[in-house]
């Protein structure tokens, strides 16, 4: 159970989130939506332990993540930032090893788990400057599996992708959660949202508007409020678009 | 163990018994004593502790630039650039005017004043650019740019206060001993320097040798870092105590030797996995064997006065620098 408690937030002397609590469950896709400059990130960033809170906390399984050591809260939660610019075209294998680093061992059997899953044998001894973007994505978050941590926290993992990637990492979170690790997304595309995540986190100028299933979460009267567009849901669930009214 | 390291060591192996060798007087290894009156001598005294000393200091270098450019994931950051080699250098120049009144032996006081002058500028940068270390509080990348115009401004600073320094010198002859002691050189070193630079020099490769895997989780970025457990006070600390010790005991024994830990790093990692942590030890060998190379050359050089080792490889550094610069601009490194 990863959970925020009246947390409060800023960055640079700027109030970034104010008094928002959440219970994230394990075995489930949360999803952390809003407008830009909502604070998803840096609720992303203070869930993973990355960012002090002001005031309240953030606990796992009852623990405080600050009184959590660097290397313990390393190995319990994986982070991914957004779109991170690689610093040496190393080997994608050498790219995804750096996910054992927490552990200080080198993890063979999770790194090759990790580049099974996402269907990466092809390319592990690639250097990362010739993978697409897509291939990329994958790369990463072979790092975060490679690490085996409990919780995988993504910051806007499916926003460079195009559909078919978009989907085919949607599956690996997927997975993921149905193997019991609790994955947190923050996404930009609503419809993403709606149809694959459990429940829906909706943030608004730093507060927590709305928390629970995606259809009560993401109801047209949330979203015209934090938004301001009027739109109507289509479609099946699991396969809803969205269309402004 | 990468096949870098098996290269350098290999050709360290190479260069070192050649430089022992080579000189204004050449000496026969299979009759040592037949080469002249004083050849054992040349052997022992001169030659030994000067390739020793070329040896510890291009090591200390090479692996100092491969660790900076590791932390500033920079493949252009040169250690000597961030404050740490200019503030020694100034510690040095000051001993000419003050190192009289210091109670140590006078071929001590330069060393000791510049190494206190290197321990300033570590200090100096470790506290300034620790206030922009990340706790995910400030701007990202905010951490970096301060560390960069930290080092920069000290290094201003205390080329500014070299500069005085030299103006202000009290006759001709100090000043030429100045200029001359500034551009870096091995010439006429002894074992003294070996023993004041090596144990300093080896201290700061192991520090260095401990950041090296945290230095791999930059490749990442900051944050993903962090996430992965890497303190970035810790970095910073043992960055910049490994730099200040390799960089800050090479000038207070050689002067200034630039452009070694810019091109090292360089040379070697396309022989290796491009990792910082597997870049370092076979920067470290290269650095050796670079140093130990230049500085045979300019003892060989039919010169009539020795080309300082400093100026060498700057002259080989800045055309290197410039081709490095339009490559690039191509992407491909």
């Amino acid at each position: 159970m990863l959970t925020a408690e009246n947390l409060a937030l800023v960055r640079g002397h700027r109030p970034v989130l104010t008094d928002v609590s959440a219970r994230l469950e394990p075995g489930t896709i949360t999803a952390i939506v809003g407008p830009n400059g909502a604070g998803k990130s840096s609720l992303l960033l203070a869930l993973a332990g990355l960012l002090p809170a002001q005031s309240g906390a953030v606990t796992l399984d009852g623990r405080a993540l600050a009184n959590l050591g660097l290397s313990e809260r390393a190995r319990q939660i994986g982070y991914l930032p957004q779109t991170p610019d690689i610093a040496w075209d190393v080997a994608a294998e050498k790219l995804i090893a750096l996910g054992r680093l927490p552990h200080g061992d080198d993890g063979h059997a999770a790194v090759a788990a990790a580049i099974t899953a996402l269907a990466l044998e092809p390319l592990r001894a690639r250097p990362v400057s010739q993978l697409s973007g897509g291939e990329r994505a994958r790369v990463l978050l072979a790092r975060v599996l490679a690490g085996e941590p409990a919780w995988i926290l993504a910051d806007e993992p499916l926003a460079a992708l195009d559909l078919a990637h978009q989907l085919n990492l949607i599956a690996h979170f997927k997975a993921c959660a149905r193997g019991g690790q609790g994955v947190v997304l923050v996404l930009h595309d609503l419809a993403l949202a709606m149809n694959h995540a459990s429940r829906v986190l909706v943030l608004h100028e730093g507060a927590l508007v709305a928390d629970g299933p995606p259809d009560i979460a993401l109801a047209p009267a949330v979203i015209e409020k934090v938004w301001g567009v009027a739109i109507q849901w289509l479609g099946e669930p699991g396969r809803k678009a969205l269309s402004p009214v | 163990m990468n096949r870098a390291v098996w290269v350098f060591a290999g050709l360290l192996a190479l260069l070192l018994p050649l430089s022992l060798l080579a000189g204004r007087v050449w000496i026969d290894p299979f009759d040592v004593a037949g080469s002249g009156p004083n050849a054992a001598i040349i052997l022992m005294e001169l030659r030994l502790p000067r390739a020793i000393l070329a040896v510890v200091i291009g090591a200390g270098l090479g692996a100092a630039g491969a660790a900076m450019q590791g932390y500033l994931r920079n493949p252009l950051a040169d250690p000597g650039l961030f404050g740490i080699a200019p503030m020694a250098a100034l510690g040095a120049v000051a001993s000419f005017w003050f190192g009289a009144a210091l109670p140590v032996p006078p071929q001590w006081s330069l060393p000791l004043m510049a190494l206190a002058g290197a321990m300033l500028g570590m200090v100096a940068l470790a506290l300034i650019a620790g206030r922009g270390v990340s706790d995910g509080a400030g701007s990202v990348g905010s951490g970096l740019a301060l560390f960069t115009l930290a080092g920069l401004m000290i290094a201003s600073l205390a080329g500014a206060l070299t500069a005085l320094a030299i103006t202000l010198a009290p006759n001709a002859f100090a000043l030429s001993q100045i200029v001359l002691w500034l551009n870096g050189a091995l010439t006429d070193r002894s074992w003294h320097e070996v023993w004041l630079a090596a144990p300093l020099v080896a201290l700061g490769l192991g520090v260095l040798a401990a950041a090296g895997r945290s230095l791999d989780a930059l490749t990442l970025g900051e944050e993903a870092a962090r996430s992965l457990g890497v303190d970035p006070k810790r970095l910073l600390a043992l960055l910049v105590a490994g730099v200040g010790l390799t960089v800050g005991a090479s000038v207070a024994v050689a002067g200034i030797i630039g452009f070694v830990g810019l091109i090292v790093p360089h040379l070697v990692r396309p022989l290796t996995d491009r990792m910082p942590s597997s870049l370092m030890l076979p920067s470290a060998l290269a650095g050796a064997c670079l140093v130990l190379a230049a500085d045979s050359i300019v003892r060989i050089l039919p010169l009539v006065t020795e080309l300082r080792l400093g100026i060498a490889l700057s002259l080989i550094g800045a055309p290197f620098f410039l081709w490095l610069l339009l490559r690039l601009r191509r992407g491909q490194v």
